[in-house]
């Protein structure tokens, strides 16, 4: 096999799975360690460079760096990557003189950025330091997007909202919040040198079955719902509450109904509970609030009697596999079921909408979802002035991912406005140093700890349910966030080798507690793996080559499950491993941002 | 030295053997050798043979004298009995013990020093009254413990890494055990695991007096040019007589060899040894032309490696005592003081 080039940032990144997997990549090994430092402002300002919204993240990420997380493979449970994140926000005091000055000087451009979401924000929050003049439509009355129209206060505060959207109009964006965009056309005409569309995906999917029409005043549309919530126009709903739907929508309606005075709430979904699309986290949050989950239930009818809406009947339905493994549902061939209910809230989805979009300004749709043609990369649109990121782009996703789309967008209008070429992507750094401090001291903490996942502590559901805006996590204190920065596993300090000094003593293979390291003769990957001192199943984790040993034979070490102990290092006479922090860092637009 | 724990975490693959046990059950607390020591790699070993042969860890006795070398029992098999002895004088304690309880797998650790200097009386003892027990002695050429000195089985023109030139002749220890009737003879190198694992299990399902020289690198003080018993001498130097695959009586054979290539040689126990040849018209249970052979290819600057004697019917010291079955240290104060009675008969019988 050819020896690893480990100069490619991107070797070393995949070793960081959780920083691979976070959208936004943000270096979670690091602001971890300065977690367990007690270094809290620190740790806000690396997460506040890559993912922009530490403190509502922390609260309501989807966290796809969890099931990444390197720990979840020798043990039951991930580190609570999300939560630590939080506790930096938390308890980081003010760190209002950190924030990136306004730039002295503009640089003469203009852009319009259309909704004021994470995406929108993002979008702002890296272009203002480079002297940007930008100008924020929302037909909303503030900032958030949906963050604020539809997270429900008792998971998120408004308070750290605001604290959080406020860091980047500070920075000078002209609001125009209230105004809402009504022609794309109209807007491209005002001279703007680029546009950014971040206007989510504000449609709730309906549900047309017999009796839809007839008993509508106590039929809801999930995110409308959740709005009118928020905007205190609903502030109570009937005793019974049927949610229909799975996803984490259909959790938020429910639990924001258990608020507003309903006592028999119960989520009905057409598939099993371990298909929902609901995060388990969330689905556990319902079920501790007395609220059932009742499964493989089709709504069939909305029952009404003299126009007010009664129950709701389902069939019964069972999942089928066929010969490709794909799940059907079918009729379980049971009587149908009929639960009374007095409102429902229906939460089985959201679609875009861009009814003022022009279909005859160059900008082309998609045909067959009537949604924009939109690069994958660059943002850009077929329009080469308008950009588009957040839920507008591909459909609706999360806060964490319209992040990442508004750093790329961000990059591509900055090359765009400086007649750079927008695919002509910039290059991630790496800075590599040693960790090593004497012959067994390292400047990081290597001992594994063995504690299981620290539970969050969670406010009482007595005093949580009578008040709809009283959160419910608490969040860790210093004392919990200490225990579980320790499970960290640091897998970005990496360890490397050095050809010229091994001698082949075979220390560190005998010390390696989960057998990463083998030195075999050479092979093709697929017949190195079978021949490794552990299983190497994992084939999404690379396998790490060096050649150049005196025996002929080569280094193969399988990243899949290092615990990043350092033992190999502490162990090898000769210094030939070394224990390397690698601090990786996704270029931003004109890095504007880097504060470290 | 290493201060830190090994982590508990272990592969979440890594196999359980018959006993339950995984690998890392086998292990003991982490060495404080010098980092990349021989010896380290002999315990890997050990703790490998130990977990594939289903071993129960409260079966097995290992002991030991002084040195580097004579701490490894510390690093390996954490569950089960030890006495750490005094300077060569394992063999002796080793000896009780075994005639004590015969029920327990010996292991007895040496180091050059240990037993070809000050223990070798006890080494040359032990061995010719064949005492049932796995005799590994870890061999680095010199006293690693007290900082480097030659020991006895330095090679005559070797030179310290002082420089210092060794003008005695070295003691062949696999030569003294094949000529003292050891009936499991082996020399292996800390370095090749793949010869060194089967030849343990072999070694300890063998019923008799089994010896190994470990050629294992000091780091610290032999493993530099000029030195003998350095990774890279070896390396060169080494040469396998043949590879062994340990077979215990319940596994089957499944990989087929080319006849001529491969000899099986079933133990008492029904376990099989066998031997994929390198060197063709060796024959390992000719004890006399296996220390021909070993001088002749010394003479040429060559180690020979591999299982190099072994008797397939061993008879241990128990057999020539004949001792009865049940372990002596398992017989009541009853057996063993009989009474006047009994003794006035033994008395009367020499009248
Ligand atoms: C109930 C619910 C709960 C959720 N919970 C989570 C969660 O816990 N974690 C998570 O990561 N994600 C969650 N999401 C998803 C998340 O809110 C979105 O993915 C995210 O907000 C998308 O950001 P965005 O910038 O693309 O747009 P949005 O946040 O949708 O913001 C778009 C903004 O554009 C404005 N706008 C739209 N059209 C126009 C126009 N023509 N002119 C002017 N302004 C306009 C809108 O008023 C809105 O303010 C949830 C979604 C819902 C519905
Ligand atoms: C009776 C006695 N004499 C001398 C010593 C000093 N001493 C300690 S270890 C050692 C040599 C050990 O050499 P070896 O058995 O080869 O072990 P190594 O350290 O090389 O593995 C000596 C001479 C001692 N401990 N006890
Ligand atoms: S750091 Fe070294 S010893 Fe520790 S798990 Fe990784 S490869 Fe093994
Ligand atoms: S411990 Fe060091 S010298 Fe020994 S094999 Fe490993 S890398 Fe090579
Ligand atoms: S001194 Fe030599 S024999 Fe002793 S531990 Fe160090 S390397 Fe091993
Ligand atoms: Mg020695």
């Amino acid at each position: 096999m050819q020896p690893t080039d480990i100069k490619n940032p991107e070797y070393f990144h995949k070793v960081v799975d959780c920083q691979w997997a976070c959208p936004a990549h943000t270096p979670v090994p690091e602001y971890i360690r300065l977690i367990a430092e007690g270094r809290y402002a620190d740790a806000f300002m690396i997460n506040w460079k890559s993912n922009v919204f530490p403190g509502i993240l922390g609260r309501t990420c989807d966290r796809p760096c969890e099931p990444a997380c390197r720990r979840g493979r020798i043990e039951e449970e991930p580190v609570a990557i999300c939560r630590l994140k939080r506790v930096a926000a938390d308890y980081k005091g003010d760190i209002s003189a950190r924030m990136p000055p306004k730039p002295q000087q503009k640089n003469g451009k203009r852009i319009a950025l259309i909704g004021a979401g994470p995406s929108s924000m993002t979008v702002a929050r890296d272009l203002a330091p480079l002297g940007y003049d930008l100008v924020i439509y929302d037909g909303e009355k503030k900032t958030g997007g949906m963050i604020r129209t539809q997270i429900p206060k008792f998971r998120l505060p408004e308070e750290v909202l605001d604290e959080e959207m406020g860091y980047i109009t500070a920075m000078g964006p002209e609001m125009r919040l209230g105004q809402r965009i009504d022609s794309l056309k109209e807007l491209l005409n005002e001279s703007y040198d680029a546009i950014f569309v971040g206007t989510g995906a504000p449609k709730g999917r309906d549900l047309f079955i017999p009796g839809r029409q007839e008993a509508s005043a106590h039929i809801h549309i999930g995110i409308n719902w959740l709005a009118n919530v928020s905007f205190e126009h609903v502030t109570k709903i009937g005793k019974r509450v049927i949610v229909l739907g799975g996803g984490n929508t259909a959790m938020d309606c429910c639990r924001t109904s258990r608020r507003l005075g309903g006592e028999d709430v119960k989520v009905i979904v057409r598939s099993g509970f371990d298909e929902m699309k609901a995060s388990p986290w969330e689905k556990d949050d319902a079920i501790r609030e007395d609220i059932p989950i009742l499964n493989y239930l089709v709504p069939k009818e909305f029952k009404h009697k003299d126009g007010k809406l009664i129950g709701m009947t389902f069939e019964k339905v069972k999942a089928e596999y066929d010969a490709k493994g794909r799940r059907n549902l079918v009729p379980a061939g049971e009587p149908d079921q009929y639960f009374e209910c007095d409102d429902v809230i229906i939460a089985v989805g959201q679609e875009n909408a861009f009814p003022w979009i022009e279909r005859d300004i160059g900008l082309a749709f998609d045909d067959r979802w009537n949604m924009p043609v939109v690069d994958e990369t660059t943002f850009q649109s077929t329009l080469d002035k308008v950009f588009f990121g957040g839920d507008a782009a591909f459909g609706p996703k999360n806060i964490i991912w319209a992040v990442a789309h508004g750093h790329q967008a961000a990059i591509s209008i900055h090359k765009f406005c400086q007649g750079e070429d927008v695919k002509d992507r910039p290059p991630t750094h790496m800075n590599i140093t040693s960790q090593k401090m004497g012959i067994h001291e390292w400047s990081y903490d290597n001992a594994i700890s063995v504690n299981v996942r620290t539970a969050v502590p969670h406010q009482d559901t007595h005093i949580a349910l009578k008040n709809l805006r009283a959160e419910v996590e608490l969040g860790f204190d210093d004392r919990l966030a200490l225990r579980e920065a320790q499970r960290c596993l640091n897998c970005d300090v990496q360890t490397v080798f050095n050809n010229t000094l091994c001698i082949e003593c075979d220390a560190c293979v005998d010390i390696c507690p989960v057998d990463c390291i083998t030195f075999t003769e050479d092979g093709e990957e697929q017949d190195l793996r079978t021949r490794l001192n552990a299983p190497s199943l994992n084939l999404d984790q690379s396998l790490y080559i060096a050649n150049g040993l005196k025996t002929g034979n080569i280094l193969v070490k399988d990243e899949d499950v290092c615990l990043h102990c350092g033992l190999c290092a502490e162990r090898c006479p000769t210094g030939a491993w070394d224990m390397e922090r690698t601090l990786i860092d996704v270029a931003q637009a004109g890095s504007a941002c880097c504060t470290k | 030295m290493t201060f830190m724990a090994k982590p508990k975490f272990h592969h979440p693959q890594l196999q359980k053997n018959a006993l339950g046990y995984t690998r890392r059950d086998y292990e003991g607390p982490v060495s404080t050798l010098c980092a990349g020591c021989g010896h380290d790699s002999i315990s890997a070993a050990i703790i490998r043979a130990v977990y594939e042969l289903d071993l129960p860890p409260h079966r097995i006795a290992k002991l030991s004298g002084i040195g580097c070398s004579s701490k490894t029992p510390t690093y390996f098999l954490g569950a089960s009995h030890g006495f750490n002895s005094v300077h060569g004088r394992m063999p002796s304690v080793l000896t009780g013990a075994n005639l004590a309880n015969k029920d327990l797998i010996y292991l007895g650790i040496s180091g050059d020093g240990d037993s070809a200097s000050i223990g070798l009386g006890q080494f040359a003892h032990s061995v010719r009254r064949g005492v049932n027990m796995v005799y590994i002695v870890a061999n680095n050429g010199v006293y690693g413990l007290t900082k480097g000195q030659f020991s006895a089985t330095s090679d005559k023109g070797a030179k310290s890494k002082r420089g210092a030139l060794n003008k005695d002749e070295a003691i062949d220890l696999v030569g003294m055990a094949l000529q003292l009737g050891a009936t499991f003879v082996g020399r292996s190198f800390s370095g090749d695991k793949d010869q060194l694992v089967p030849l343990i299990k072999a070694a300890l399902n063998h019923k008799g007096a089994a010896f190994i020289d470990c050629l294992s690198p000091c780091v610290a003080f032999n493993n530099h040019d000029g030195s003998t018993k350095s990774f890279d001498y070896i390396r060169e130097h080494n040469e396998a007589l043949n590879s062994l695959d340990f077979i215990t009586g319940r596994q089957e054979i499944t990989v087929e060899y080319k006849p001529g290539t491969v000899e099986t040689v079933t133990q008492h126990d029904g376990s099989r040894l066998r031997l994929r040849k390198i060197a063709d018209d060796y024959d390992v249970h000719d004890r006399i032309a296996a220390l021909s052979y070993m001088q002749q290819r010394a003479a040429h600057g060559e180690i020979v490696t591999g299982l190099l004697y072994v008797d397939p019917e061993p008879q241990d010291l128990h057999a020539h005592l004949n001792t009865i079955e049940q372990p002596l240290n398992s017989l009541g104060t009853h057996a063993l003081v009989p009474g006047q009675t009994a003794l006035d008969k033994i008395n009367a019988a020499f009248r």
